[in-house]
């Protein structure tokens, strides 16, 4: 017989459990179909566009000149709901970075002489570029900056009060990596993120309740197995489920609407993985703390609901109050989606994304920790 | 197989004062025991007198509310998980994994207590339960008796220094009984401490050593014969006409403790010998009855204990 804490000894009990679960799994045919087509049939059902208002866009300014006009249109942007002004910058490779990074979905660029050129009539261009990867909030957006323009110089007296003069000024916008607009392409990244999120939660929630209430948990206990070994067991096989789920969505979302893999497939699947393991664990906390298959079930969808409600999935994120901003910040559904959107619309890369997998592994040591200490090792 | 630890001691189980409550009451309480290894010892009890509770508190599956001992000389509150390396329990209820078959219980087994050849002790198993050829049957479709075997023959499958069998013969036909003892008494001879809970008499008589447990209380221990005349009884055996009233106007006479029908007879005992005598007298001369001094038997003690505890208890 093996010794105590030896890695030998470990690893075979984690076998042993893994290929159980995976025996267990093979057997329960009901699981192995929802495991395909619940997926498939949420992407599709909710392929639509959720539209909202988007409030407090994160957004950076790139002041070409310094001027007059420039710091009015800035200061009207500063005291508008909709744009909440992060950084203002003067280089094109600090704005790329903003951009690139996720940290603004906007960026408003005053070009050199603007103030020169409006003075004169010559109708100059306000450039914008906009993060289109989330078109609702993009789009309101654009249509909200004209006017607030407008309104600011007609104030600061730089332009005419007539309401039927020539427009003294343009917006040239560029919408960057969703030129196009199409919803589905942010509402694919989404679905991925709440539907895994979903899956995952609900496998391993009912995984430790299952076993105390078949009374197999007897049996368990009173084998020279640990919380760790038993846990990383039930996991691992999951693991692979939430692959193929996620690379089903990702299959169907290219052939469905059209939404394409701009990044690094090997990224994402990594990255996926790391959110699979994430809510994996933490619905093997929720089956550890519950007392019966049931409450482990309503633990998880408690859960759910601020998933979908606070991660950007539902409501452009930067429109939340600070708050549900916060708790948005501690799902890991929220980081995901920045990583889908960021691979899959922009071919963000590891570098950019860094903040996010940090947040996902923390999560998940969290939930893991918090179970293996929870783990109830007698029947008491 | 593996001598475990325990230095030059031959004590299997040894604790002292275990208390066990559950909602604030008391399930266990006080109860010392010790077993001696290569012994078969025999757990009787009432329903709901403690049994399982105890069991699961020597193997570490319930911490003891007050207490102490050891198993196999390790510690019952803090080693636990060497105890359970060493130990091979057998639930009440079968435990074992109904959507796995036979072979993917026995080698999840294998593998949890880290056997080299899962696969080959699992086939070595199921060559012993005489299981061949239906070792792909799911756990769920076996019927009870056949699950018993397959619970036991995962519980011996890491060769365990110290078996807990839990009614392990409830629900089983009486060859497949003999057949399980027989087992049992071969692995005792080959060193395997064996404690085991049981409702029937027949296989309490098979034990080296028994405990009666009531109430949470531990009654009588020691051999069967030691128990049954510590227990002080003396037994009639009375034959005759009309024993059923016989058997209601006894049961009523101050002396008598126990009215039990016996097949065509009636066994009457009582703990004060001269009491149980004057009590009879008056039907002693009656002729179509014959009295005849008895033995009390092993079930005749459990039935005393039982009324004494209950009058003690409730
Ligand atoms: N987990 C628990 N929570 C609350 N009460 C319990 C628990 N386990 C056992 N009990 C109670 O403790 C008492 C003793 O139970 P136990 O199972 O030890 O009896 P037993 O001697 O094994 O009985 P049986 O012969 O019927 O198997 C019973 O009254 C039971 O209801
Ligand atoms: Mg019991």
């Amino acid at each position: 017989m093996s010794g105590d804490g030896d890695f030998p000894g470990l690893f075979s009990r984690f076998w042993a459990m893994l290929v159980k679960e995976f025996l267990q799994l093979r057997r329960d045919r009901v699981t192995l179909a929802t495991m395909i087509t619940v997926p498939l049939m949420q992407l599709l059902l909710f392929g639509y566009a959720i539209n909202t208002t988007p409030r407090h866009l994160p957004t950076a300014v790139m002041l070409q000149e310094s001027s007059d006009v420039g710091r009015s249109i800035l200061a009207a942007l500063r005291n508008s709901d909709f744009f909440d002004i992060r950084k203002v910058v003067s280089s094109e490779v600090e704005f790329d970075h903003l951009l690139q990074s996720g940290e603004v979905l906007f960026v408003v660029e005053i070009p050199a002489n603007f103030e020169r050129s409006l003075r004169r009539g010559d109708t100059p261009a306000l450039l914008v570029a906009a993060d289109a990867t989330d078109p609702v909030a993009s789009g309101s957006a654009l249509s909200a900056l004209g006017s607030l323009v407008k309104t600011a110089l007609t104030r600061d007296r730089f332009t005419p009060v007539q309401d039927d003069a020539p427009p003294a000024f343009e917006i040239r916008s560029h919408a960057r990596y969703n030129p196009a607009g199409s919803s589905q392409l942010n509402i694919v990244p989404g679905l991925l993120g709440t539907i895994l999120t979903m899956t995952m939660l609900i496998y391993t929630a009912l995984s430790v309740t299952r076993e105390v209430e078949r009374g197999t948990m007897e049996s368990l206990l009173a084998m020279p197995i640990g919380p760790t070994e038993i846990m990383m067991g039930k996991i691992a096989p999951y693991l692979l489920v939430g692959l193929i789920q996620a690379t089903l969505i990702v299959g169907a979302g290219y052939i469905a609407f059209g939404v394409p893999v701009i990044g690094s497939l090997t990224l994402l699947s990594l990255l996926s993985l790391l959110f699979i393991a994430a809510n994996l664990s933490i619905g093997y906390t929720f089956s550890t703390v519950a007392q019966n298959q049931l409450q482990a079930m309503q633990m998880a969808i408690m859960f759910f609901l601020p998933n979908i409600l606070l991660s950007g999935f539902a409501f452009p994120f930067a429109g939340m109050p600070a708050w549900a901003q916060w708790i948005g910040e501690c799902l890991p559904v929220t980081h995901y989606i920045r990583i889908v959107r960021g691979i899959m619309l922009k071919g963000s890369g590891m570098e950019d994304l860094r903040v996010d997998a940090l947040w996902l592994t923390g999560l998940m040591l969290l939930a893991m920790l918090v179970a293996i200490r929870r783990f109830r090792q007698t029947l008491d | 197989m593996t001598a475990s630890v325990a230095p030059g001691s031959d004590i299997a189980i040894d604790v002292r004062g275990l208390t066990k409550s559950f909602g604030g009451r008391a399930v266990v309480k006080n109860l010392s025991m010790r077993v001696r290894r290569g012994q078969i010892y025999g757990f009787l009890g009432p329903n709901g007198s403690g049994k399982t509770t105890t069991i699961r508190m020597l193997c570490g599956l319930l911490t003891p509310d007050s207490g102490e001992g050891t198993c196999l000389g390790y510690n019952i509150l803090t080693e636990s998980r060497k105890i359970k390396r060493h130990v091979g329990y057998m639930t009440q209820r079968f435990s074992l994994y109904q959507d796995l078959s036979i072979r993917e219980n026995l080698e999840f087994v294998a593998r949890v207590f880290g056997l080299r050849d899962p696969a080959g002790a699992a086939r070595a198993s199921i060559d012993r339960l005489g299981l061949a050829g239906r070792e792909t049957q799911l756990a769920a479709e076996l019927s009870g008796g056949w699950k018993q075997r397959l619970a036991l023959g995962a519980c011996i499958l890491p060769s365990p220094d110290l078996l807990l069998l839990d009614e392990p013969t409830a629900g089983v036909d009486p060859k497949a009984r003999r057949e399980f003892w027989n087992e049992i008494h071969a692995l005792a001879a080959d060193g395997l401490t064996v404690l085991v809970s049981t409702h029937y008499m027949d296989e309490a008589e098979r034990c080296h050593e028994i405990a009666y447990i009531a109430y949470g209380e531990l009654l009588a221990r020691g051999t069967v014969d030691e128990v049954v005349a510590g227990a002080g009884l003396t037994t009639w055996r009375v034959t005759g006409d009309e024993l059923q009233a016989l058997s209601i106007k006894l049961a009523a006479t101050p002396g008598v403790d126990m009215v039990a029908p016996f097949g065509a007879s009636l066994h009457v005992g009582g703990r004060d010998a001269a009491a149980l005598e004057r009590a009879i007298a008056p039907h002693r001369s009656d002729a179509s009855l014959r009295w005849t001094r008895d033995e009390p038997s092993l079930e005749d003690v459990f039935i005393d204990l039982m009324t004494r505890a209950k009058d003690n208890f409730q």
